[in-house]
């Protein structure tokens, strides 16, 4: 009888302590798949400079790798999930707008006041739902978007069912290429390291066992207020530079598509990685692409490939592919 | 009058569409976010029956409600099975099921406001100087009737009887020789049908659009929230609150606010009793 085991690669044991330092070949070992990261979104814009409208595809990419990002981030490391992403963009967004279109505000002061004003106006009103648990939580912000698309039409305020227009655009073609890049890049990496200090232990703790934080002495509503706070400023931030993009405000921001797109993409790429979430939107949005072809029937097949891999592949795709770089297979006698 | 009247029949018509939802989630503990779709996927049969295929009436409904029993079966078996237990992954894989079901009616050719059913008789009868459709009275009828139907089944048949013991204790009923997977598949297919019952009784009252789907599911979630996750009971208290609540926004304030009411009721419930009005849930499950 033989049997498949998995072992771990030399180098991945031995990189793991001081001697990552130790050669050339181990920096480059655990260095590698990051710097080609950064290597690769670097160089899009340069390779598709002659097609400007997969330029374009790039952008709106990395605003939803940044909404996946947002997503992943609540809901596997603080345990809150989030299924109305489009909420955030919407409220960033029509910030932005407000701020650019109605208050003149300069595009460079926009965006940065919109993130933060709008993650304060998403955090204040999620603020009182915020000691839910579980399905009621999922179940709250499922309906926000929707409660505010219903009440922007009904009193039609901020130009009702027209939306905003006559909204600055982002200044240059490479310029509003390297402003998601850079944000994102920093989005990443910044969060990778947050939820490795020791707020980020506690968060995991509120997601794990919320009880035992709270006999701790620690005020679990704070932390995940805080939690809330950050990843509504990445989908605020998110929102407002689509609408500078489009240079128009509207409902479509409070669409589904920025739900589930993100939820998708983070099921796919692997949840709990921050890095799966980039790897899922990667492939779903220039998927979603190619599928324009089929108008509406693109969401039909995103919630196909999003059943199947929920219920036969939950681990996703980026925890595969990390298996695959630190162990190996091999067939072992039992 | 008019207000008492139609606030009554609006309420049977929230606790007709809310029922399937409430159903299902009370047996199983699984919320079927696929609810509004196969509701309009039952309407969207019935009408292929009937003008496709040509069918009578009665069959078309017969079939299209059956379907609709077996494909929420289905999904259970083949999907939502996997994923039992993982409160998370039980809504967004049956939300995603059904936004696919809907989608896909919306990209096969339900476009438009030309697709309708005949209500079952035509004609009014004037009551107390309101006049009422006998669409309208057949649902109050069958609002009722359903409602005994499912107290008698629950109470008096086997079945019913097993549905309860898995409801009120799972692993209990488990020893007793229940089959916890059986009768979730089972109450998937009750609370499926349930959903196209609705669907056929009540879209006669307008068109068959695709947003209904959407709609349909926020007001059975919305009802069977407010009236306490699982708790039936809690479902007619809640649909005669928001029921009444849409019809008096509707009379003094405008249609456009019904949905808003609906929203609210949910996020201020939430906030203040999660568990609903009726919910026996405990206290620590839902909140920290």
């Amino acid at each position: 009888m033989k049997r498949s085991e998995r072992v771990d690669r030399g180098i991945n044991v031995r990189s793991e302590g001081i001697y990552a330092i130790s050669s050339l070949k181990e920096i480059l070992y655990l260095a590698g798949p990051r710097m080609a990261l950064v290597l690769i979104l670097f160089l899009l814009p340069v390779v598709l400079d002659s097609v400007p409208y997969w330029k374009r595809v790039v952008n709106i990419m990395l605003v939803y790798s940044l909404l996946a990002i947002s997503f992943d981030f609540l809901a596997n490391y603080v345990g809150l999930v989030c299924l109305g992403c489009s909420f955030f963009v919407g409220v960033g967004g029509y910030t932005s707008a407000i701020l650019n279109s109605y208050l003149h505000v300069p595009i460079y002061l926009s965006i940065p006041l919109a993130s933060v004003l709008g993650a304060v106006i998403c955090t204040l009103l999620l603020l009182p739902c915020l000691w839910l648990r579980g399905v009621y939580f999922a179940i709250i912000t499922l309906m926000y978007p929707l409660l505010l698309t219903r009440v922007i039409e009904a009193l039609n305020i901020f130009g009702g069912t027209n939306g905003i227009s006559g909204i600055e655009s982002l200044p240059g073609n490479d310029l509003e290429n390297y402003i998601i890049i850079v944000v994102m890049l920093a989005i990443l990496f910044g969060l990778r390291r947050f939820v490795n200090q020791d707020i980020g232990l506690v968060m995991r703790g509120v997601k794990d066992n919320d009880q035992s934080i709270r006999a701790s002495g620690i005020n679990v509503t704070w932390i995940k207020t805080q939690a809330v706070f950050i990843a509504s400023l990445i989908g605020c931030f998110a929102g407002s530079y689509l609408v500078h993009l489009y240079i128009w405000a509207g409902l479509s921001l409070f669409a589904l598509d920025f739900s589930i797109i993100p939820i998708a993409a983070v099921t796919i790429g692997g949840s709990g990685f921050l890095i799966g979430a980039v790897v899922g939107s990667f492939i779903l949005v220039p998927l979603s692409e190619f599928l324009r072809f089929f108008g509406s029937f693109r969401i039909v097949i995103y919630c196909v490939v999003l059943t199947l891999f929920i219920v036969f592949k939950s681990e996703g795709i980026m925890m595969y592919i990390s298996r695959r770089y630190h162990q190996f297979e091999r067939w072992v006698d039992v | 009058m008019d207000i008492l009247v139609y606030g009554t029949i609006n309420s049977i018509i929230l606790a007709l569409m809310s029922l399937g939802f409430t159903l299902v989630y009370s047996i199983s503990r699984l919320p079927n976010f696929a609810h509004g779709a196969l509701y309009i996927a039952t309407g969207y049969t019935v009408w292929m029956l009937l003008n496709s295929l040509e069918l009578s009436y009665p069959l078309a409904i017969l079939i299209g409600i059956l379907g609709t029993a077996a494909s929420g079966a289905l999904i259970y078996r083949f999907a939502l099975i996997r994923v039992r237990g993982m409160e998370i992954s039980e809504v967004i894989a049956s939300y995603a099921i059904g936004l696919a079901i809907i989608e896909g009616l919306r990209w096969g050719g339900l476009r438009g406001s030309t697709f309708t059913l005949p209500s079952f008789m035509s004609g009014s009868i004037t009551f107390f100087d309101v006049s009422i459709d006998y669409q309208r009275l057949i649902i109050m009828v069958t609002g009722f009737a359903v409602f005994v139907m499912l107290y008698l089944f629950t109470r008096f048949t086997k079945t019913g009887l097993a549905f309860r013991g898995i409801a009120q204790d799972e692993r209990a009923s488990m020893m007793l020789g229940i089959d916890s997977d059986f009768t979730a598949i089972l109450s998937l297919a009750i609370g499926s049908g349930l959903a196209g019952l609705s669907a056929v009784i009540l879209l006669p009252l307008g068109n068959i659009v695709v947003e209904t789907g959407y709609n349909v599911l926020i007001f059975s979630i919305a009802v069977s929230i407010i009236g306490g996750l699982g708790s039936w009971s809690g479902v007619v208290v809640a649909s005669f609150i928001i029921g009444f609540a849409q019809i008096l926004t509707e009379v003094f304030l405008s249609s456009h606010y019904q949905m808003v009411v609906a929203l609210l009721a949910i996020i201020v419930t939430l906030l203040i009793k999660p568990s609903g009005i009726m919910g026996k849930q405990k206290e620590l499950e839902e909140r920290v």
